[in-house]
């Protein structure tokens, strides 16, 4: 089935070599990370993690997200979900590959990584997220592409393929709640020692996700003749105001508990994101853009009518998309390394092959999505026209 | 090959030292209890620590970093953001920031405190490493393997203490004779690679040759104190005995090996 992502249109062909541009010049950045260390990267001893783990974390969320489109059609037979819960699935692919990818990179000894499998340690976190990691990949690439042969062959997926659509569940919840066990069981830590970090980690994907899927059917329906259908982009809408409302719910949450108990530890990470600590305020108007982003998005989910509407459905998805990648793909991974254990404020900035390497990631994670959904909307658009 | 490496830096320590009558040579600095527990009951009741005399600690005095650092092949980084570092000094806001700061002494304000690894009781960092290349021997002591340590730094992020650090650069100069900073490289102890995490190893390959932590020999103050913390009769505990300690944030749990009187 593969071989249908082989022809194309002429804009088809130039986007994969635009793909494939930016998949060469994050190799090279690679190879000079490779070559010369971390220490081409902005990271630095209070500082560890970076846009490395921070990509990766934002990632699992939208990894995780599929499962909204599995679990109403697969557990409450929501049958409008029946035509682009392939393309959730195929999303969780390409996210859960591009989480991997930014594990590895952000490695100081990506050759040795077969030593969390060679001695399991389950006592660490990390390792229960690489094994749920690696299992959500291989369900979502079984359960995907068993649905599409079934679609493609214009019969019903087989029965022994329904075990592991609902085990891939359970999976979809666990491997967001693994990566916040990362963060929320570190002593010393007080912006991430929180025990609503899983549920906000769950609500914001729930969110971010969804909002991608509908930007993702939006224009797949542009450029193919398969529709998802606006019942579908609808209920998702839905899901992404219940998430979003219970994202900004938990934030506020995590507000009040630091300032209302006013105690100098919990306060101190806002203070740096929000309005700057010592002087140091780098990530303070992208905090604010985020939040700005994320409660006209909610007004406007909110607003009858506004979201029938698709020029304003698109702004708000970017606006929840954008606002959630800020708040989660830069400020809480970042803005929990300050100030450091011995409260210095360290301020960290990404250099350019960093940022290449980013992108480079992220262009490969795209290019599998691309090959996945064209491979999945030729089969549907022949089911179409019969 | 793996395995009976690590098995050795874990018992090469103990081993050695009873073996090769460590008792006398310590008994010469004053620590001759160092062990003692470890006669009576093996190796299970040892937790070696130190003591930091921070009323005897002169501010102008680097001999135990130079020490530290001159045997354990720590490279010299001038940016600061890709410092090594195995001991330092800080402020006692910074070291102790949990404690009161307001209406402080003067020479408190002023005096510099020595941070290192704590070699905790129940160290997070091992508690989250995903393939056990930081791990806790039987006496006490945090090591690193290495050779081992994929370079993930979560032992970093675990860290309440900031002690330790990533090679983000090569630590040797390019064409490999020296260190970064100019220093020769000591050929008794490893240099590292880039792309792994390293920290105090309360001198475990001295230990190992009877020898007490080089910053303890090389503190002229004598502000510096190893021994036995399960030890009763110990020096250390004696000294913990009759002066006022306190240990970085006890409140975590994570029971410093590391006291200090302030």
């Amino acid at each position: 089935m593969l071989e249908n992502a082989l022809t194309g249109s002429r804009k088809y062909y130039n986007w994969i070599l635009c793909l494939l541009v930016i998949i060469g010049a994050g190799i090279y950045a690679y190879a000079q990370q490779l070559e010369l260390g971390l220490g081409i990267t902005g990271m630095s001893r209070d500082v560890s993690w970076g846009l490395y783990i921070a990509q990766f974390t934002f990632l699992v969320g939208v990894a995780a997200s599929a499962v909204m489109l599995v679990l109403p059609y697969y557990i409450h037979n929501y049958k409008e979900f029946g035509r682009i819960v392939i393309l959730g699935e195929f999303l969780a692919i390409a996210a859960v590959v591009m989480c991997m990818l930014f594990i590895v990179v952000d490695m100081g000894k990506p050759m040795r990584v077969a030593n969390v499998f060679l001695h399991p340690t389950p006592g660490s976190m990390l390792f229960w997220d690489a094994s749920v990691l690696s299992g959500y990949l291989v369900l979502n690439i079984l359960c995907g592409w068993v649905a599409l042969t079934a679609e493609s062959k214009n019969v019903a997926p087989p029965k022994w393929i329904k075990p592991f659509i609902y085990i891939s569940i359970p999976f979809a919840i666990s491997i967001h709640t693994v990566t916040a066990f990362l963060y929320c069981g570190l002593p010393g830590r007080h912006f991430w020692l929180t025990a609503i970090l899983a549920p906000r980690f769950l609500a914001s994907a729930f969110a971010a996700g969804p909002a991608l899927l509908i930007l993702l059917a939006i224009f797949v329906r542009k450029v193919s003749n398969f529709d998802a259908g606006d019942k579908a982009i609808q209920k998702l809408t839905t899901i992404i105001t219940y998430a979003a409302i219970i994202n900004l719910f938990f934030v506020g949450l995590e507000v009040f508990v630091a300032f209302y108990s006013n105690i100098p530890g919990h306060m101190h990470t806002f203070q740096y994101l929000f309005a700057g600590l010592e002087g140091h305020n780098s990530l303070v108007s992208l905090m604010w853009v985020s939040t700005i982003l994320g409660v006209v998005a909610i007004a406007l989910l909110l607003i009858p009518g506004m979201k029938k509407k698709e020029g304003v459905l698109i702004f708000i998805c970017i606006a929840i998309f954008i606002s959630l990648w800020i708040d989660k793909g830069i400020g809480l991974i970042l803005g929990g390394f300050v100030p450091s254990p011995m409260e210095h404020v360290t301020e960290y900035s990404p250099t350019t092959l960093e940022i290449l390497i980013v992108l480079g990631v992220y262009a490969i994670g795209l290019l599998i999505l691309t090959v996945l959904y064209k491979t999945a909307l030729v089969i549907k658009e022949r089911n179409e026209v019969k | 090959m793996e395995e009976s490496r690590r098995d050795f830096l874990k018992k090469a320590g103990m081993g050695s030292l009873i073996g090769l009558g460590v008792f006398k040579t310590l008994d010469k600095i004053g620590v001759e209890d160092a062990f003692a527990s470890s006669t009576k009951e093996g190796t299970s009741g040892t937790r070696l620590g130190l003591v930091v005399d921070a009323r005897k600690c002169k501010a102008g005095c680097t001999e135990c970093i130079n020490a530290c650092h001159a045997i354990h092949n720590v490279p010299k980084f001038e940016d600061p953001k890709d410092e090594v570092k195995w001991i330092w000094k800080d402020g006692y806001h910074n070291v102790f920031p949990s404690k009161s700061g307001q209406f402080i002494d003067d020479e408190t304000k002023e005096k510099p405190f020595m941070a290192l690894c704590n070699h905790c009781e129940d160290p997070p960092c091992v508690r989250v490493c995903p393939t056990k290349a930081t791990f806790k021997r039987e006496d006490g002591i945090v090591l690193m393997d290495f050779h081992r340590c994929i370079g993930c730094r979560f032992c970093m992020a675990a860290c309440p203490y900031g002690s330790r650090s990533f090679n983000w650069n090569n630590p040797r100069q390019k064409d490999g004779n020296k260190l970064v900073g100019g220093k020769d490289i000591d050929p008794s102890f490893p240099t590292r690679e880039r792309g792994v995490v390293e920290k105090c190893n309360l001198c475990a390959e001295r230990l190992a040759k009877n020898l007490i932590p080089a910053c303890v020999e090389a503190c002229p103050e004598g502000a510096l104190v190893f021994g036995d913390l399960n030890n009763p009769n110990s020096k250390i505990r004696q000294i913990l005995k009759s002066n006022h300690s306190i240990q970085r944030k006890p409140e975590l749990g994570t029971g410093p090996s590391v006291f200090y009187i302030v």
